[in-house]
């Protein structure tokens, strides 16, 4: 597989910098080097969050990128900000729930979710972020969805059973989606 | 023949570079006996300021470390935390301990730091020369403060015994002075107390001692001594701030 | 082996542990408080030794007296407190104390930002307080090395009796990639010169007061002389592409890999580019650069300073090369910001 920079962003506390750690860690324990570099300071306390994601069977040499190939946005600001810096021809992932207009952009492949109103619908709003990264791996297999459930337990090591297995229902919750609608 | 004095194994028989009728002197020498007394020489470490006493590393015969200004009590602290059976002690004058390590020497007895501060207040900076120091007098005439310290322009002398002994961290805070043969005797005590408190793990200790600078004051040893009772004393009152 | 998943900042606290770190003394601050935090939440269960200093400057003066025992320890904080510190770190260096600095480096001068820099290379490689001292500067380029270099950072520091800084951009504190966790050190080297009571032996001093004027010659004479034997062993340098190179780009620390980047970009755009990655900044790898001279037509050195270690490739190839320079300072050059620099170049030189 060749290098993947994947770039999350959203507001401090709609879960950027975990589904990006989710996804560190799976690609991690599907053998692959990986990078993830966030954010810090300022913008983290209740500004936008962001982070940087780099996934490749070889070692990686930059961890950052000007124009990540692919994009997962949480909200309008940080489509604002982010939209012209995908690659050509790259994806670009939105939570349409807090994003109210369209992606100017015509080159991206564009998947759309209203994250938080399937996560209500599912009766999970705290697993919002996991839905959309379950549907986003189901789409791209960045990293394969089978391999990411395999390590679910290793990922969320030393939280409870109870939060592992609501993690698991949204994750699955999104492949569904994904299937469905992508 | 018997002998009735000699000089305690806890000092070396380098000779003092201390000016006449300095009293470090006899502080030193008080320090050594309390730590030949307690038998405790091999377990002492000792950290010696910046001013007059600097050297008094070649004086001690014990494992001793110089610091830079003021910072004794955070090298003290380090020291102590990984060796805590050891006696570990600063030897501070005022500019030290009250002006540039303010810091360091408030926050060591706050955390309750256990460690012994021997504390000499001569009211004045003697090794750079006479300057002002934070416990130097109202209206007394220093080279910076050459018409006499004011209030209005340079505040209030310090009274850190007062200060310290507030801290629940501070275990055994006594003031003493070194003028006259009894006052001798009652400084050895409260050293000697120190190391004790110290020794028993009870905390933070500090003695006081009111000190002379003769040669800075510009007066002879023996009007300095008699300076130090007649000013010094009413300012800073002796006796014990903390028991514990 | 298996990896684990770690934040460079942990990963080199973990690493100081593993090392026998056995006294960490910290004041906080951003982007380097994580290591403090770790060791607070790891160092008590380990029977060491976490203490929150009351100042940047009592944290160092802890470091000083706790290594004066002879124990393995450390303090870290970024720029402003890194200053603060630099009195510590001039008498460590003649009391030959040794210690691991770290600093988790953001912006300045003066508050500067959080952001990551690499502008204290002038003040982490010139010493830094006053008197002439040195101290070894390692700078890693990813979280493995952030543990490696504790380690070795702490074996460096006990075998010339010197403190050693780990100096690393805020993101690469804050940054998370896999390691291989490192077995613990068992055998560390006696220390009989450490003040730890003198029963059984003659007191030991440790002082940096030399007030006569030939023994403090004696004195920095004898630094020198261990300088001089650190730069001949320990200078280190990572070269890539240098062989056939026209152009080699300078970087160091995560930099350094964001600029690899760059090279092999450019070098699919038929560009003869290489790069020098100086892994000690002090002592500077002047051998590397000296070699590379001897071919290459340019230098580019990439900071993230207004341009500080460019001085010393300046300084290592005499005048015989060029050395340009590309910097920013309050973000990291991307990689692609890199490349353009090299085209630019390359357009000059008619290359292309």
């Amino acid at each position: 597989m060749a290098e993947k920079q994947i770039l999350f962003a959203g507001f401090g506390g709609q879960g950027v910098l975990s589904m990006a750690q989710f996804l560190a860690h799976a690609a991690l324990s599907a053998g692959m080097h990986v990078t993830w570099v966030p954010s810090y300071g300022a913008e983290m306390r209740g500004g936008t969050a962001n982070c940087l994601v780099t996934i490749s069977d070889r070692e990686i040499s930059s961890p950052l990128t000007e124009n990540p190939l692919m994009a997962v946005i949480l909200n309008r600001p940080s489509l604002d900000k982010f939209e012209s810096r995908i690659k050509p021809n790259g994806t670009l992932v939105l939570n349409t729930s807090m994003v109210d207009r369209r992606p100017q952009r015509t080159d991206l492949e564009i998947l759309e979710m209203p994250m938080n109103e399937v996560a209500e619908e599912i009766g999970n709003p705290r697993g919002a972020n996991m839905i959309l990264l379950g549907a986003y791996l189901q789409k791209t297999q960045v990293v394969q969805v089978d391999q990411a459930l395999q390590y679910f337990e290793v990922i969320f090591k030393g939280k409870s059973q109870e939060i592992i297995e609501r993690n698991r229902e949204a994750f699955l919750a999104g492949v569904q989606y994904a299937q469905n609608n992508w | 023949m018997k002998v009735v004095a000699q000089r305690p194994e806890s000092l070396t028989d380098a000779p003092f570079h201390y000016c006449p009728g300095c009293t470090h002197g006899i502080i030193h020498r008080l320090v050594a006996e309390c730590l030949d007394e307690l038998n405790l020489r091999e377990q002492a470490i000792g950290i010696c300021p910046v001013g007059c006493a600097v050297l008094a590393y070649d004086y001690f015969n014990c494992d001793m470390l110089e610091a830079a200004h003021g910072r004794a009590p955070a090298i003290a602290t380090g020291i102590k935390r990984l060796l805590p059976d050891r006696l570990v002690f600063t030897y501070q004058g005022d500019g030290d301990l009250a002006s540039i390590g303010m810091g360091e020497i408030v926050h060591a007895s706050g955390r309750g730091e256990n460690i012994t501060v021997i504390f000499v207040n001569n009211a004045i900076y003697g090794m750079t020369g006479g300057q002002m120091a934070p416990t130097t007098l109202l209206g007394q005439v220093t080279t910076t403060s050459p018409y006499g310290r004011t209030a209005e322009q340079a505040g209030y002398p310090l009274k850190m015994a007062e200060l310290l002994a507030q801290n629940q961290g501070a275990a055994y805070i006594c003031r003493t002075a070194v003028n006259n043969p009894a006052n001798v005797m009652r400084t050895k005590k409260a050293i000697k107390k120190a190391f004790q408190t110290q020794m028993q793990a009870k905390g933070f200790s500090m003695v006081e001692i009111l000190s002379t600078c003769p040669t800075n004051w510009g007066l002879s040893p023996l009007e300095a001594l008699e300076w130090l009772e007649k000013n010094m004393i009413p300012y800073y009152p002796l006796g014990e701030f903390k028991v514990s | 082996m298996t990896k684990v998943l770690m934040k460079g900042n942990e990963a080199l606290a973990e690493g100081a542990l593993l090392a026998g770190c056995r006294a960490f003394f910290g004041y906080p601050i951003t982007p380097s408080s994580e290591i403090a935090e770790y060791m607070a939440r790891k160092m008590p269960k380990m029977g060491r030794t976490f203490l929150q200093a009351e100042s940047e400057l009592a944290a160092i003066n802890m470091v000083y007296g706790a290594a004066a025992t002879g124990n393995r320890v450390m303090t870290a904080s970024s720029g402003p407190g890194i200053s603060l510190k630099q009195e510590g770190i001039s008498f460590l260096a003649e009391a030959e104390l040794p210690s691991l600095i770290v600093n988790i480096s953001r912006g300045g001068p003066g508050l500067g930002g959080i952001q990551p820099a690499q502008s204290d290379y002038f003040q982490a490689t010139r010493g830094g307080g006053h008197g002439d001292y040195h101290i070894i500067v390692l700078a890693p380029s990813g979280v493995q090395e952030m543990m490696d270099f504790a380690m070795q950072g702490f074996d460096l520091a006990d075998h010339y009796r010197i403190p050693v800084m780990i100096m690393a951009e805020g993101t690469l504190g804050q940054m998370m990639e896999p390691i291989i966790v490192r077995e613990p050190v068992t055998d560390l080297p006696p220390k009989p010169w450490a003040t730890t009571g003198c029963k059984g032996r003659k007191p030991n001093i440790i002082n940096t007061l030399h007030l006569s004027p030939e023994f403090l010659e004696e004195r920095n004479l004898h630094l020198q002389h261990k300088y001089k034997l650190i730069q001949e062993r320990e200078a280190k340098a990572e070269t890539f592409m240098v062989e056939d190179a026209d152009l080699v780009v300078a970087a160091f620390g995560l930099m350094s890999r964001i600029a690899k980047r760059a090279v092999m970009d450019a070098r699919q755009k038929g560009i003869k580019v290489g790069l020098i990655r100086p892994v000690t900044l002090w002592p500077f790898p002047e051998k590397a650069f000296q070699e590379a001279a001897e071919h290459v037509s340019k230098f580019l050195s990439v900071e993230i300073s207004m341009g500080q270690m460019v001085e010393d490739i300046r300084l290592a190839v005499n005048g015989r090369v060029p050395v340009e320079f590309y910097g920013r300072i309050g973000l990291i050059p991307n990689p692609e910001e890199i490349t353009r620099q090299i085209m630019k170049i390359a357009q000059q030189e008619g290359w292309v």
